[in-house]
């Protein structure tokens, strides 16, 4: 792992982008890295685009501006392909995960020629699966941990056991779900460049 | 021991005055810091603080309700941002001239209008002259640190002054990031039981607070309350000397980042003093010489130690995130450049507005001033020393 990940993730209001993030330097903070997780506030509205971001590194986190040059862009919602420039400043050596099911063809005008790895997941599949209900996030956490590495599967489940425990502890009942769409998610991730 | 934690500015503030536990909170919502006060009601709901908690109907009333409580011979905290400090601005100073150490988190936004309600020092540049102390905090850990050394210093009897907390709205307010925290046993014993030396509910006393006071005396009571921020200066250094011995942790008036042997440098405030020692680095790895005063003490303003601290240096810029609207400059410039000129240091110095509206501060913005800087030392002259830093030029 670079001693600098930086992550940008794009969704739409509503679709838990800025949890997912959340989420995710809960994680790397639990095994232990220095972390930043936050959102581009603008005039948030159910549906209208949103950006959030992550840095985890070893050492301590000065900068404290938006990521413009992203090691990884997570695309929650593929709409968004059309209307966001989603690889802006996305390095060749890093990835871009988009949640669709559509074919690289088909989407690959919209990636503006970029040069590094493209990784694909049905969310919504995974999502209706496991929790019976659209919830993309979850999924595509488990993704962004995948593809960066920064921790194993084994320990990422573990580690989300006890965020959720905290997190949904007001409804109990929706734990099973999201860990099942969590390793779900692990499994069908697709390299398609 | 310290604890290893994750938490977001509005978080950090929230826990450090749950383990202050004050008798009082009066709050009334606003953007970026209202998660302030909710974080807290959930404390007094769940019982984890046996604070008095008072959800006003405006922010003039939350100012009021802390007043009173103070007067009364209570502790008292509130937190606010941008409008919401506009609308206190008549208690602000009734506050600081009845000398009484209230605690407000400010999470710094743009004052309206048009409305915005994302970060700049609009808020704070406000309140500079009203006689509170101000710390300005560049991440969650030192907006938690400041919120814990708060108390021991304007409640220390030659200070006597209230303190308000800066952090950036958003930027860390509302960043999740790592901190180190004290437990609670710490805090309790750090900050101490408020004990005011004249206070309306000691029935051995009877006193009377805010009374008309004219040509009498009102000119001897303001200069007792400069003199009162003059004295904070020493206070502020006792006291963070202390919490260093503690937590390990090292606060002065300011910081200085790689200043000692610079030949350039920043000066500024909040956050953007953390990415500018992102681009201090990088441009050090490159051979140039340049570094970072960060305020962190505004109120009292350390006029003579940052003189001294930027005498050195070949050129300064000072980073103002709140235009003065004034035609000469910044806030933060104006007490720079009349620090340096008072004490005889005669630096080339610019001024950049930057940030304003929560424009992001980029570190590609940071390094255009350090070269700009360069090209003022090559070439000995500033054409401009009032500038922007980040505003769109023509169509863009």
């Amino acid at each position: 792992m670079k001693n600098l990940i930086e992550i940008r993730w794009h969704g739409r209001g509503g679709q838990g982008a800025k949890t997912a993030s959340l989420l995710l330097a809960d994680a790397a903070f639990n095994t232990g890295k220095y972390i930043q997780g936050f959102p581009e506030y603008g005039p948030e509205r159910m549906g209208a685009p949103i950006t959030a971001y992550n840095r985890i590194s070893d050492n301590p986190i000065t900068i404290h501006s938006n990521i413009y040059e992203p090691d990884y862009v997570v695309v929650v919602d593929d709409t968004l392909l059309e209307c966001v420039d989603v690889t802006a400043g996305l390095k060749k050596d890093g990835a871009i995960i988009i949640n669709t099911t559509k074919k690289y063809d088909d989407f690959k005008d919209n990636l503006k020629g970029y040069e590094g790895n493209v990784y694909c997941i049905d969310a919504r599949k995974v999502s209706i699966e496991a929790l019976g209900k659209y919830f993309p996030n979850t999924p595509m956490l488990a993704t962004i941990v995948k593809v960066t590495g920064i921790m194993s599967d084994e320990d990422f489940l573990n580690d989300m056991k006890g965020s959720f425990k905290h997190k949904f502890a007001k409804k109990p009942e929706v734990i099973e779900g999201n860990m099942k769409a969590l390793e779900l998610a692990l499994k069908e991730i697709q390299k398609v460049k | 021991m310290s604890i290893r934690e994750r938490l977001s500015g509005n978080e950090a503030v929230a826990t450090a005055m749950k383990q202050i536990n004050p008798d009082v909170v009066a709050a009334f919502p606003i953007t970026p810091s209202t998660e302030i006060p909710q974080y807290f009601s959930t404390f007094v709901a769940n019982g984890s603080v046996d604070t008095e908690f008072v959800p006003v109907e405006s922010e003039h009333s939350a100012m009021s309700a802390c007043i009173g409580a103070q007067a009364a011979g209570a502790r008292a905290m509130t937190a606010t941002s941008a409008n919401g400090l506009s609308l206190m601005w008549e208690m602000i100073y009734i506050a600081s001239s009845l000398r009484l150490p209230i605690v407000l988190s400010l999470v710094n936004r743009a004052v309206s209008g048009p409305l915005n309600i994302h970060n700049d020092h609009s808020d704070a540049m406000g309140v500079r002259d009203s006689g509170w102390i101000m710390l300005f905090s560049e991440n969650n850990q030192e907006a938690y640190d400041n919120t814990l050394m708060a108390h021991r210093i304007a409640e220390h009897k030659d200070v006597l002054l209230p303190l308000m907390v800066c952090q950036d709205g958003f930027i860390t307010s509302h960043s999740i990031e790592n901190i180190e925290l004290e437990d609670d046993e710490f805090v309790k014993n750090f900050v101490g039981t408020y004990k005011p030396e004249h206070y309306l509910l000691n029935d051995k006393e009877p006193i009377a607070v805010g009374p008309l006071d004219l040509q009498a005396y009102l000119f001897e009571h303001k200069a007792q309350q400069a003199q009162a921020m003059k004295n904070a200066k020493n206070v502020i250094l006792e006291v963070s000397k202390e919490f260093e011995k503690l937590t390990g942790r090292k606060y002065g008036l300011f910081e200085e980042y790689k200043l000692e042997d610079s030949e350039i440098a920043i000066v500024c405030m909040n956050s953007t003093a953390g990415t500018t020692k992102f681009v201090v680095d990088n441009l050090r790895a490159n051979g140039i010489k340049a570094g970072l005063l960060k305020v962190r003490v505004f109120r009292p303003f350390p006029s003579e130690e940052i003189a001294k601290a930027l005498s050195h240096l070949k050129a300064v810029a000072v980073l103002d995130k709140a235009d003065s609207l004034n035609a000469i400059g910044g806030a933060l410039f104006s007490d720079i450049t009349s620090s340096m000129y008072t004490a005889g240091v005669n630096v080339p110095t610019v001024n950049y507005v930057y940030g304003i509206g929560g424009r992001d501060t980029t570190s590609k913005q940071l390094e255009s001033v350090f070269s700009d800087l360069s090209e003022i030392v090559k070439t000995g002259r500033i054409d401009n020393p009032y500038r922007y830093l980040g505003l769109k030029k023509g169509d863009e």
